[in-house]
């Protein structure tokens, strides 16, 4: 095939055009909660998108590092704070990443157009060995599949590409109508990378599932010492079945789409009340992006009660009479998923 | 997800019930109501549907 079909072809496929990776923030540029480390606690606690699941005996740390593969700023380092050598068959750690429903419908699943979907990233470890990527289909019926790949050398970036197709394994559950992801702000597909999984939750790599099958058997334990530590960064998850460079967005490009999930300001008198009526002051503070939901609110200052609060703004009374000035210094709004 | 409050909040003329403030792991969080999609909303009505968490009367 000459080069002009080639081109052709990808792009008639759909691949190789803009706004190609589901992935937010999948190179690690923003961090609105914290970038030192913080202790794994089954949400989210540092970087943008991406939630921290422990559930073992032991614990991890996750952080801003800029050891990254080149052309990246930053990639996220987790390590192992207490050892957890003995996984019980419930438990389990991993790191996961929630991708909206609407924004998934041009994979066409739960048709039989469903598309072949391949996640590229780069990874590092000290611990080498077998590691599995989940992806959860989790519109409506949830279907898993567990993906094994190996980080072959210790302490070096590998890069690695997966692909899966919408009948691996020889399954029609993602082809079916049960397969379908809704056009809606929901959940829509989770990505997750193991980093230890009880038995309780062992499928067959490569295999559709409707059983809760995050991880195989050959999954190292990486939490069995305080030695281990994992990074990670330039993530991308596309249609089709060949990895193709990673998009690089700008920085405010990838804040914006983070802050329809979550963002926060502060600063001293970041936000004032304007009057409402003789007795009551009101803040009304509009979001940078419509939010995917009305968000859980946080705020510090002279605070109020949440009134009227919608996607695309915060609203709050407070009792004030007219001369009386009130203001808000910290903002926290989670829309997350 | 542990909840250990909530209650609800009313309007200004205290006529309606307009949103939930409740204690999130030891933080206070507020969220108005009808906010589906919301994941600390949805598990706050999961909860009530469960009969595990108890919204109180506003003050």
């Amino acid at each position: 095939m000459s080069k002009a079909a080639e081109l052709a072809a990808l792009i008639g496929s759909g691949q190789a055009q803009g706004n190609k990776n589901f992935v937010i923030n999948g190179d690690m540029q923003c961090w609105q909660r914290a970038t030192a480390a913080t202790a794994a606690s089954n949400t989210y606690s540092t970087v943008d998108r991406w939630a921290l699941s422990e559930s073992t005996d032991g614990a991890y740390t996750s952080e801003r590092s800029t050891d990254t593969p080149t052309g990246t700023g930053y990639s996220l380092k987790l390590q192992v704070t207490t050892a957890d050598t003995s996984i019980a068959a419930a438990q389990y750690s991993y790191i996961l990443h929630e991708i909206e429903a609407q924004n998934l419908q041009s994979l066409q699943y739960g048709t039989s157009s469903a598309k072949t979907l391949t996640l590229s990233f780069w990874v590092k470890s000290n611990k080498t060995g077998t590691y599995t990527i989940v992806i959860v289909k989790r519109d409506s019926t949830a279907y898993f599949i567990p993906v094994e790949y190996t980080i072959s050398s210790a302490n070096t970036w590998e890069k690695k590409e997966i692909t899966i197709t919408p009948t691996a394994g020889s399954t029609s559950l993602i082809t079916a109508s049960a397969g379908a992801i809704a056009n809606d702000n929901g959940h829509g597909i989770q990505l997750g990378f193991g980093l230890a999984w009880g038995s309780n939750y062992h499928g067959t790599s490569n295999t559709w599932s409707a059983s809760t099958h995050y991880g195989t058997s050959n999954q190292v334990n990486w939490m069995d010492s305080t030695s281990n530590n994992f990074y990670l960064s330039q993530v991308q998850l596309e249609i089709g079945d060949v990895a193709t460079p990673f998009e690089h967005r700008s920085f405010g490009d990838e804040l914006l789409r983070c802050q329809r999930y979550y963002y926060q300001a502060s600063g001293a008198n970041i936000a004032y009340a304007t009057l409402y009526s003789d007795s009551h002051k009101m803040y009304s503070i509009f979001h940078p992006v419509k939010m995917r939901a009305i968000p859980t609110a946080t705020v510090t200052g002279d605070t109020g009660t949440e009134y009227n609060s919608y996607e695309s703004h915060y609203q709050a009374y407070i009792s004030a009479t007219s001369n009386q000035s009130k203001n808000l210094d910290t903002l926290f709004f989670d829309a997350e998923l | 997800m542990i909840i250990t409050s909530a209650q609800y909040t009313r309007d200004p003329n205290d006529t309606e019930n307009v949103g939930i403030s409740f204690v999130l792991e030891g933080e206070t969080y507020q969220i108005v109501l009808g906010a589906v999609g919301n994941r600390h909303y949805n598990e706050i009505m999961r909860q009530v549907a469960a009969g595990e968490l108890t919204i109180a009367d506003a003050d």
